[in-house]
């Protein structure tokens, strides 16, 4: 067992978990974050994607230990004040979901990608989604959305 | 997955001491090939010994003439790194393509280089440019490192710390990814070095290896077409449901061609 601490979703959280305990299952099962899903257990599908300092990662392939430290955001932490981020307000404005199972691991990770990259192309769209499988929509829709957040963080 | 132990290494002496006491432990880096392998229960270590909080395994710099890079270094890192897009771009843009963001994100270049996956980037770069591994032990050549499927010549307790790069002249890596898992049926790292061209494969084969015929030719016309007239060996190469061991010898023929083209470019 270890005992953790982080900070989630600007908020300090600490836990006692056996260190094996994966960072999706931490914040699922323990601090009730279940908006970060669990689609494939194979590290393929991205849908458990957080942000981790920062940076996207799958929160299925590391563990819970490995985050001691770290500042977390899961899709919890994305709308400010009851007011979208932006990324998802551009997926719902371009109906860039249609189950909805992987659209939180997609939006971490766009929002990453707008992070790095303000004004990406068809192409560089493309390439940043490569760790994130959408079984509905073909991605037509998830690529426009990701264009139009880009249009509206610029815009700001 | 089973249970172990994990342990944040505070030095390199301590992570080498817990690594060479018990046969059964295994050191973490970003963890992007360990953790999937321990959640299918592939594996079953007593203690994972994390180095990634380790300083002596960070930073990135050129001197005399090679580039070194320490082995915690996250492939994003790399690719974005100005030094090795300014030093080596070739290699920056190998980081830029291997597995996806978050894999990026987290993957480092000595927890790869010390898997040995016979599909990943970067040992036909480590191949490719002749690189050194220095470990807490000692420097070894790349062409004694990597044996094959999986294996290397690192001993246990034995801890990459950077990898020396000696800068070529000019160098490419073309590789034409599996559509689902991003690795590479088949990718082809070309440089030319004071010593002529270098010529390393990955993906195809059961570990990297270079292909000497196309050196031979490409040293004397860098395009595709000096390597028409070649036809690789297929004895050593893959054969699955992804292709063929000719399949795969036509896309390392195909991936040449193009890294070549971009050497030459």
């Amino acid at each position: 067992m270890a005992k953790i601490k982080m900070k989630v979703n600007g908020k300090s959280c600490t836990g006692d978990v056996e260190d094996r305990v994966l960072l999706a299952n931490f914040l699922r099962d323990e601090l009730k974050l279940t908006g970060t899903h669990v689609g494939c257990d194979t590290s393929q599908c991205g849908a458990c994607t957080v942000h981790v300092d920062g940076r996207a990662v799958k929160s299925c392939t590391m563990l819970a230990v490995q985050a001691d430290g770290c500042d977390v955001t899961t899709i919890e932490g994305m709308a400010k004040n009851g007011t979208l981020h932006p990324v998802q307000q551009a997926f719902t404005e371009c109906h860039a979901l249609q189950c909805g199972f992987c659209t939180p691991g997609m939006i971490m990770t766009v929002a990453a990608m707008l992070n790095d990259n303000p004004n990406p192309s068809d192409d560089e769209i493309v390439h940043g989604l490569e760790g994130n499988l959408c079984r509905c929509t073909g991605y037509l829709n998830i690529v426009k959305a990701v264009k139009k957040a880009a249009a509206i963080q610029r815009r700001k | 997955m089973y249970a172990f132990q994990y342990r944040r290494a505070t030095s390199l002496k301590e992570a080498g001491e817990l690594l060479a006491k018990d046969d059964e432990a295994k050191l973490l880096s970003g963890g992007m090939t360990l953790i999937p392998t321990l959640k299918a229960r592939l594996a079953q270590p007593t203690q994972l010994v994390d180095v990634t909080g380790l300083a002596e395994l960070f930073g990135i710099e050129v001197r005399d003439g090679q580039l070194f890079i320490g082995a915690a270094t996250r492939h994003q890192q790399v690719a974005d790194s100005k030094v090795v897009r300014d030093a080596l771009p070739a290699l920056a843009d190998l980081a830029s393509r291997i597995g996806d963001p978050q894999v990026r994100n987290r993957g480092t270049m000595g927890g790869s280089v010390a898997n040995n996956d016979p599909a990943a980037d970067y040992p036909a770069a480590v191949l490719g440019l002749d690189a050194k591994i220095i470990t807490n032990k000692r420097e070894i050549a790349a062409e004694d490192f990597f044996q094959g499927m999986f294996a290397t010549a690192l001993e246990p307790g034995e801890i990459i710390m950077r990898i020396a790069f000696p800068l070529p002249r000019k160098a490419a890596y073309a590789k034409f990814p599996h559509p689902a898992s991003g690795y590479a049926m088949a990718g082809v790292f070309i440089a030319q070095t004071a010593g002529g061209v270098r010529v390393a494969v990955t993906g195809a084969g059961e570990g990297v290896f270079r292909w000497s015929d196309a050196e031979a030719a490409l040293d004397k016309q860098m395009d595709a077409a000096a390597l028409e007239k070649l036809t690789l060996a297929t004895d050593n190469l893959n054969e699955d449901i992804h292709g063929t061991r000719e399949y795969r010898a036509q896309l390392v023929k195909v991936m040449a061609g193009r890294a070549a083209a971009a050497v030459a470019g």
